[in-house]
């Protein structure tokens, strides 16, 4: 982890403030998060105060504090998915995850986001999970979908 | 392929006559694939494809090619517009018309190309063929251009947009590509492309509608030692993917564009500022830029002609409100995406503090477009005050979604009817939402409105960036609003009071408008009805005092929607009424006495206590208790909840 951080803030070398936010989103695409340890490497790099970089990494929602489950869903709540009703989706997912959006259940398993628009209009509600989509989603689908997912991690 | 490059180079981004040798152009035939030897198919993908199923697809005909016609060659190209008729496959077959055929999924593919290679071709899923001059036209078939989606279109940014592979640079070259470029840096002044520019009228796509040749002279005469063009490409309404579409299918006319806005400014960096989660787009792109790249169509000294260019693409950390100007430039310089007071406008001190242009994705497009046919025949197009054409990303309700294009001056119905064909039968209209999530409705009496600045904004309409939804009698309006008022609440960065508190405020009154209350008597109904009267104060100070456009728009579906439903609105406070049907908890939901069995799950699950009854025996609900979450509705395996 730390080792490819080093390497992650090698490339910046001048390490300038306008460099701030394309490390953090490198470091999360390598970690899939923000630790802790790497918001103070990137503070003392940067000669930045740590409070300040996580304000800033709040500050916008694609950041993440936490490990992101082994599923990462992707809920589309555009418009269009809006009025195919993916609110009914947003909720069967939190009551059969029981998280909030960003948030990993506790056993690392499944973690989900609420996106604006995924640009599949046509076949809302959308949902992507780990980089699939699923197209015309129901509600009732998904308890099914998630428990076959679950079978999948435990058994890999 | 390098020999490519260089004839490429030489005999027709450097040649010095506009007119290219017939040599030359036979070339450029071969590298547009326009008479083929062998059959070529094509297949979409851009993001909706890829959702559609496309990728399978062609992995199916990658497969059944090398199995059964090596010869044949197969083509990714991008979206060509209609969601609906993904994934798209296009067969060409030597000496003949395109056939497109739509909707063309994996297990499809076989009997397909059976078909196709031993002349048995199949009108099933048969979209239409398109004709060029000197090919065997296939009798009885329709053609691709009379389809009403696309007779009513006029499609010249869109024009590439699914005929080409959007990672060779060889043929959007062959397509005439990156000529307008090379002869603006090597014979114009930064003055004179500015002065085309303005002529032809362009203003900018993003909803404000500047005179984009303007801007541009206004950054170009600040004294500064280093200019910047952004183009914004940070389209996060919901409901909107114009952009992302533009991306995927035709990413080198938009890096021209960029080049040629950067040249007229005399800015040596420009920068892409992408949306995040669109990685797809992304990596097009940058493969776009790496090929232009390798042509040296950036870079030191381009051409010889003393002129550096270099172009870098950031991706957005999330949030809405960085789609605004100033917000943009703090993101850019790792600062908090928060709205500045304007002026000083980013032409005279924006990122960095030096001048800065920011286009977005469109108006961009139109500049090589511009640059090629000159500012006089993109006059011819559109309206007097508002030239050109208008992308829109049509969705929702409609029975044709996709992106489309239309020359301005077009009606909104004629998008609607003709185009989207109408919304699905048996249902009733009910309006238009155009500019997303700060937009504003538009009902069917408003329809014969026609796309042009100045006719929109007499109405208090915007024209946003490209969203256009269709929505109809299922969608309940107060729940819509309040869909797009808690939008804009996560997405309000904080800074100024009025859109911090207020967008927090309207969204409260709003939910309670589509909540049960709790106990009748203390007269909620007249409390809730004063809220919406507070509503309309609250929308107009934060019209009047926010510090950017994302708040002084936010009210803007608010007060449309109570302009143009009032009733609805009314219907939900006094008769706790939705006429859709949508919102949860106005719903009253009672037992249906014959299929009730009893099993007890919905009493079990119901948070109030609301359900009785005895095991086996049909149960009932208590109407006042009853706070109409509908867990009792998704929970019955017996579809016993009835709901009214």
């Amino acid at each position: 982890m730390s080792t490819d951080l080093d390497i992650i803030l090698k490339k910046y070398k001048q390490g300038k403030r306008e460099d701030l936010i394309p490390i953090l989103q490198e470091i999360q695409e390598d970690a899939g998060y923000l630790s802790e340890e790497a918001i103070v490497k990137v503070g003392s790099f940067l000669g930045m105060s740590t409070t300040k970089i996580f304000g800033l990494a709040t500050f916008y929602d694609r950041f993440r504090f936490f490990p992101s489950g082994k599923v990462q869903i992707r809920i589309c709540h555009g418009t269009s998915c809006f009025l195919n009703g993916s609110q009914s989706i947003i909720n069967k997912i939190k009551e059969e995850t029981g998280v909030i959006p960003g948030q990993t259940t506790r056993d690392g398993n499944f973690s989900y986001e609420i996106v604006s628009c995924m640009g599949g209009c046509h076949n809302g509600p959308l949902i992507n999970v780990n980089g699939e989509y699923h197209a015309h989603i129901k509600a009732e689908q998904l308890p099914e979908l998630i428990k076959k997912l679950k079978y999948v991690i435990e058994n890999d | 392929m390098e020999d490519l490059k260089t004839f490429l180079l030489d005999e027709v981004l450097l040649f010095e006559s506009d007119t290219l040798s017939q040599g030359t152009e036979k070339v450029l035939q071969q590298v547009r694939r326009e008479k083929p030897a062998q059959p070529v198919i094509y297949v979409s993908s851009g993001t909706s494809s890829i959702i559609a199923g496309s990728e399978k697809t062609y992995s199916a005909i990658e497969s059944y090619i090398s199995d059964n016609e090596p010869s044949a060659g197969l083509v990714k190209v991008g979206c060509t517009g209609p969601s609906n008729f993904e994934p798209l496959v296009c067969i060409q077959i030597p000496g003949k018309n395109k056939l497109f055929y739509r909707n063309i999924t994996e297990e499809k593919v076989e009997p397909l190309l059976n078909g196709v290679f031993h002349n048995d071709i199949s009108t099933d899923d048969l979209a239409g063929q398109t004709g060029t001059k000197g090919f065997e036209l296939w009798p009885g078939m329709p053609f691709m251009d009379e389809l009403p989606f696309f007779t009513h279109q006029k499609r010249i940014i869109l024009s590439n947009c699914g005929c080409y592979d959007p990672e060779s640079i060889e043929e959007y070259i062959a397509r005439g590509g990156y000529r307008s470029y090379v002869k603006a840096i090597r014979h114009y002044t930064f003055e004179e492309v500015c002065d085309i520019i303005e002529r032809s009228g362009l203003r900018g796509r993003s909803g404000g509608g500047y005179l984009t040749g303007l801007k541009w002279k206004h950054a170009l005469n600040t004294t500064s030692n280093a200019r910047y063009l952004i183009c914004n490409a940070k389209e996060s309404d919901p409901g909107a993917f114009t952009d992302r579409t533009i991306l995927e299918s035709d990413p080198h006319r938009l890096i021209e564009g960029i080049a040629i806005a950067s040249y007229a400014i005399g800015a040596s960096n420009a920068i892409v500022f992408m949306r995040s989660g669109s990685d797809h787009a992304k990596n097009r792109l940058q493969k776009a830029i790496d090929r232009a790249r390798e042509y040296g169509l950036f870079g030191h000294n381009i051409f010889s002609s003393g002129y550096n260019l270099d172009i870098v693409i950031k991706i957005e950390p999330g949030a809405f409100v960085c789609g605004e100007e100033t917000a943009l430039i703090n993101t850019l310089e790792g600062k908090r995406g928060m709205p500045q007071l304007k002026p000083p406008y980013p032409t005279t001190a924006g990122l960095f503090g030096k001048p800065t242009v920011i286009n977005n994705v469109e108006t961009l497009m139109n500049v090589p477009l511009i640059m090629q046919n000159g500012p006089e025949w993109f006059r011819t197009l559109g309206t007097e005050n508002s030239p050109g054409t208008k992308v829109f990303a049509v969705a929702g309700k409609g029975r044709i979604s996709g992106v489309v294009e239309v020359e301005m001056g077009t009606s909104i119905r004629s998008i609607l009817e003709d185009i989207a064909d109408g919304i699905h039968e048996g249902k009733e209209f009910k309006a238009i939402q155009l500019g997303g999530a700060s937009g504003s409705f538009i009902t069917s009496e408003n329809l014969d409105l026609k796309i042009d600045y100045e006719e929109l904004k007499e109405k208090g309409i915007g024209m946003g960036a490209g969203g256009f939804v269709i929505i109809d009698e299922n969608t309940c309006m107060v729940d819509l609003v309040r869909y797009y008022m808690e939008f804009i609440r996560n997405e309000s960065c904080g800074k100024c009071i009025p859109c911090r508190e207020g967008t927090g405020r309207m969204l409260e009154i709003l939910e309670s408008v589509i909540r049960k209350p709790l106990n009748e008597e203390s007269g909620t109904t007249l409390e809730r009805f004063k809220g919406v009267m507070q509503l309309e104060t609250i929308a107009s100070v934060m019209k009047d005092t926010s510090l950017c456009g994302l708040g002084q728009t936010a009210p803007n579906p608010f007060i449309s929607a109570l302009k143009n439903f009032r009733d609805e609105f009314e219907e939900h406070i006094f008769d706790r009424k939705c006429r859709a049907n949508i919102c949860r908890g106005l719903r009253s939901f009672s037992i249906d006495v014959d299929k009730c069995t009893g099993c007890t799950a919905c009493a079990a699950k119901c948070p109030v206590n609301a359900i009785y009854g005895t095991r086996l025996q049909p149960f009932f609900i208590v109407e006042e208790k009853c706070i109409g979450c509908g867990i009792c509705f998704d929970i019955c395996k017996f579809s016993a909840i009835n709901v009214k």
